[in-house]
Formats: C-alpha cells, structure tokens, sequence
C-alpha cells in the first residue's frame, strides 16, 4: 500500500463527515485505537494477550513434550537445559508443554468468568440504577451480601459443595465476581438516569427496558470493559489459588495453580517446577492489568472529545 | 378555536417543595404561548408537568380534549413533544445523528425512516452530511437543530420548549428561533415556550402568562406586554428588570 492510500484511508477515518453508519463507526473506533496505541506499556499488554492468544491456539503444535506422559524413569526433575527448557516435574513430564497447554485452562477460565459475570453484574447494576425505589433497594442489598463474603472462601464453599473440578471454580469464581460489576454500572447508571437525553427518550415514550438496553448500556460498558480486563489477573490469581489448594483444577490437568501446588513440596531444591508456573501466572496477569490501564485511558468516556 | 392544553389547579411536590401551587392555564389550538418568569418560578415544571417528567400531586391536564392519567400512553408522545433547554445535555453522547433521529421511529414502528429521517434534516436546515456525525461533532446550534428534528419526527400537534435558546449564543439564537417560527407555521403547530427572555417571548408569542414562586401571576397578551399595560406590581419589576440596567444621574 502506497502511502498517499493510506493517508487518504486516513482521512476518510476522521472524516467530520461520515457519509454513512459504517464510516461514522469505524471513525470512532480508530480514535479510540489510536489513543490506545500510543500508550507504549498498554500495547505491551495487548501483545502478551495476543500472544497467550496464539500459544493456547498453537499449543499442540508449539509444545515439545505430551503435556500428561512424562518419562518415569530418566527424566525426573531435570533442571532446564536444551531438551527440556524449563525442567521437568517429579513425573518426569516437560515443564514448558505443560505451561503452553495450561495457557488453555487460563484462558478458558478468564472468558467463561467474564462471560457470566460481567453480564450479570451489568445488568443487576443498571436495572437497580434506572428503577430506583425498592428494586434497587432489593439487588442492592443482595448484592451487598455477597459483596461481603471473602472471595476466596465463598469460592471455597461453592467448590465444596459441588465437588472440586475446573468448571466448578469458573462457576465459583463468577458467582463472587459480579457484585463489583454491578455496583459500577449502577453508579454510571445513576449519573445518566436524569440527564435530559434520556429524559428525550423518556418522551418518545420508549420503554424502561428499551431505555435501559439501548440507552444506558452503552454508556456503562466502558468502563465495565475496563474493570473487567483488570479483574482478569485477579481471576487467574483466584483460579490458581482454587488450583493450589486441590479444589480447582484436579490433576493432571496441566493447569498454572495446580502446577504450582504440586510443584511447592520440592520448591527449596527444584524451584523450576513451581517457578516456571508462577512466572507464566505473573506475565499474564501483568499483561491483562497493562491492557486494563490502556483500555482506560482509552474508553474512558470523560476523557477525550466527549 | 378549541384547547390544546388545558391545566387545571396543578399541583407539583418534590420531596415536600411544592414546586407548583395550584396553576391553571389554557393554550388554544395553533396558538403560542409563552411562560415568564424568574428561575426557581415553576415555569420550566409547568413543562415537564405537561410531558409526565414531574411529580403531579393534585390536578389535572388534558391534552387535545383527552385528560391525562399518571402514566402516558404512546399516543400521546405522538401529540405532545418537547424540547430541551441544553442542547450539550440532550442529545445521547455515543449515538450519531441518524440514530438519535431512528429511535422514536423505531418506537412508534414507522416503516419509512430513511425518508423521514432525510426529510426531518432537510426541515431543520441540516443537509445529510450531518446524518452520521456524533453529537460532539457538532455546534450548540446544530444541536438544538437536531433536537427540533427528534421532536418533529413523530409529527405532534403541541410542542413544548424549554427555554430553547438560551444555552446559544445571540446570532445562533435568532436563527434557531426563526426556524421554530418557520416549522409552527407550516406544521400549525401549537407552542408552549419558556423563557426569562421577554423579548423572545413577545416575539414567538402571542399570549403568555406571569409566574412566581409556583404560582400563575397574571395573564396577559403580548402586545400588553409590549405597551406596558400590566396590572401587577410584580409584571412591572419583571418589565424594569427586562430593560436592563439604567444609569442614573
């Protein structure tokens, strides 16, 4: 592409004109980019998740080693050298296929919690916003409650009830990351509520909950984006925690927690074995709260030209 | 000529204030009426009174013969609309023009809204260049253009106007106010408008009405207004005031 096209594509982006919906979309969408992209450390963020992204796509093909078989025999707690990069655990199974598999399991449990919670809480938060009265009062308060469990041990109870297994600590996980979300959209929701545009939709006589889909929605989820993305190293932390106390993730499962837990009896001597783990949990979650911080100043609708 | 609006010993309360002591009023059809008075007088609740955006405690209002219960139907926004002091505060921050222009008639399930849409722009004397730009790509003028453009979409009869140039500067003020002239003759609308400016209101209006503290004070033809025949002592302060501030000695 020669540069006079990209310039005119340029111009075409922030044209003060649109000259149709799609122009006007993709306008505003490369703003946002560019205020992104010029922030050097959230684009380090961005490139850590794109490459989780890859390596948990490409993890078949990437890993060496299976991530489950290792070789009893002549190859326990090896030290990393050039067959076996990061070492090799007590059964003898290669440290670095074991963190390019467990990159799914991460992965796996980040989206399915922001899947569940994020909409939950999203929509417990601006109904009680819009509604006010004693339907506020009601999901306020049940949100309240469980605002004020510790996370972990509430996650602990879930997963003792329903038996251990990974599906059970994204379902526990969710369950105790909701309430945040929902008090931030309530709060948003609370800021608009009076405000004269919707008062104007008010009067077009649309209905609460077109008012608060089309109209409210939008204007919260920004930010909810944003504490989403910085809650995602807090839910992988929360996921290897569940891992490491044996009721997340059950072996063997090549996930981050559970490496680290089973790796903790050997940690003086072979600190690969738990190292390796924790430093992947590490990157990752220093990638998604760089992402977070970015997306802020880049989402953020009080900042820029709103 | 019969009543658009009619209001009748209205009363509003928030928390305990009553922002509206008992005022009655009645806009004939076709006609322009305008409210004065300070801020805090109730005028701009009167408005809201009338759109089902405030308390109603007691009295009543009807709307093309029909009496109006708490809750408004569909119909009746396709009668009444309104239009918003703040242009920077009405129009949604993260919907372009042509979404903002869609929604009502989305709502009310109108099958032509490309036609309309380029037709509401042509009105308001914004071309379709304006269609898809958001709403910080665009002057308080421009704005309340496109606020007017909302309100006319679902062609209502009455259309209320709170103080709809008074965020805007002189010259964007006249334009804006010509316009609202122009649609109200062509649509024979009927205008429930409320200013401080006595000027503005003695120029849209034909008739309009003195408010203090939630209470109506007097009311009065324009050409009163204009010849000074008023007959209370707080009309005068207002016209004094109106005249601005006279150096004496």
């Amino acid at each position: 592409m020669s540069a006079d096209t990209i310039e005119s594509r340029r111009a075409w982006l922030l044209s003060e004109r649109p000259a149709s919906r799609m122009q006007a979309r993709l306008g505003r969408a490369y703003v946002a980019w560019r205020r992104f992209s010029a922030n050097r450390l959230a684009f380090l963020g961005l490139l850590i998740i794109i490459s989780l992204l890859v390596i948990a796509a490409l993890a078949g093909v990437l890993a060496p080693y299976s991530p489950t078989f290792g070789d009893l025999k002549g190859s326990r707690l090896l030290a990393p050298c050039a067959e076996h990069w990061f070492g090799t655990d007590d059964l003898g199974r290669d440290i670095l296929s074991r963190i390019l598999y467990g990159s799914r399991w991460t992965l796996y449990v980040v989206i399915l919690v922001a899947v569940i919670a994020a909409p939950v809480g999203l929509l417990v938060g601006t109904v009680a916003g819009y509604a006010g009265g004693w339907i506020d009062a009601v999901l306020m308060r049940v949100t309240d409650i469980f605002l004020a469990f510790p996370k972990l041990i509430l996650a602990l109870a879930f997963v003792a009830a329903l038996g251990p297994g990974i599906e059970n600590a994204v379902l526990a996980i969710a369950i105790t990351s909701w309430p945040p979300y929902a008090r931030i959209a309530r709060a948003e929701t609370l800021t608009v509520r009076n405000s004269d545009y919707i008062k104007a939709v008010q009067l077009m006589g649309a209905s609460p909950f077109r008012i608060v889909l089309r109209h409210i929605m939008p204007l919260c989820i920004s930010s909810l984006i944003v504490r989403v993305t910085l809650d995602m190293a807090g839910i992988i932390l929360t996921a290897a925690g569940l891992g490491f106390l044996g009721l997340g993730a059950q072996p063997p499962l090549p996930e981050w927690g559970t490496m680290i837990a089973s790796g903790r009896r050997f940690v003086l001597d072979q600190w690969w074995v738990a190292g390796a783990p924790g430093f992947a949990i590490l990157i990752v979650s220093l990638g998604f709260n760089l992402l977070g911080d970015g997306l802020r100043d880049a989402l953020d609708p009080r900042s820029g030209d709103q | 000529m019969t009543a658009a609006i009619t209001v009748d010993g209205l009363e509003v309360i928030f928390d305990r204030f009553r922002a509206l002591k008992g005022v009655s009023l009645e806009v004939n059809s076709g006609e322009s009426f305008g409210l004065v008075g300070e801020s805090g007088s109730g005028k701009s609740t009167l408005l809201r009174a009338i759109a089902g955006l405030a308390p109603v405690a007691s009295g009543s209002i009807t709307v093309n013969g029909k009496k109006l219960g708490a809750r408004r139907d569909k119909a009746f926004y396709r009668e009444v609309q309104m239009v918003f002091q703040d242009p920077y505060g009405s129009l949604h921050p993260r919907q372009t023009v042509d979404r903002l222009l869609q929604e009502p008639l989305a709502i009310h399930g109108f099958a032509d809204g490309e036609k309309r849409i380029q037709r509401a722009l042509d009105e308001v004397g914004l071309g379709n260049g304006f269609r898809f730009r958001y709403s910080h790509q665009l002057s308080g003028g421009q704005r309340q253009r496109v606020a007017i453009a909302r309100a006319l979409i679902l062609e209502p009869s009455i259309l209320l106007l709170d103080e709809p140039t008074s965020a805007l500067d002189a010259s964007v003020q006249a334009e804006v106010l010509n316009l609202l002239e122009e649609v109200r003759r062509r649509r024979k609308l009927t205008f429930l408008m409320v200013s401080h400016d006595l000027a503005i209101i003695t120029h849209m209006c034909e008739r309009l009405m003195v408010m203090q503290s939630g209470k109506a004070v007097e009311s009065l033809s324009a050409a009163q207004l204009v010849g000074h025949r008023v007959t209370e002592d707080y009309t005068r302060n207002l016209l004094r005031a109106s005249e601005g501030f006279v150096r004496t000695g």
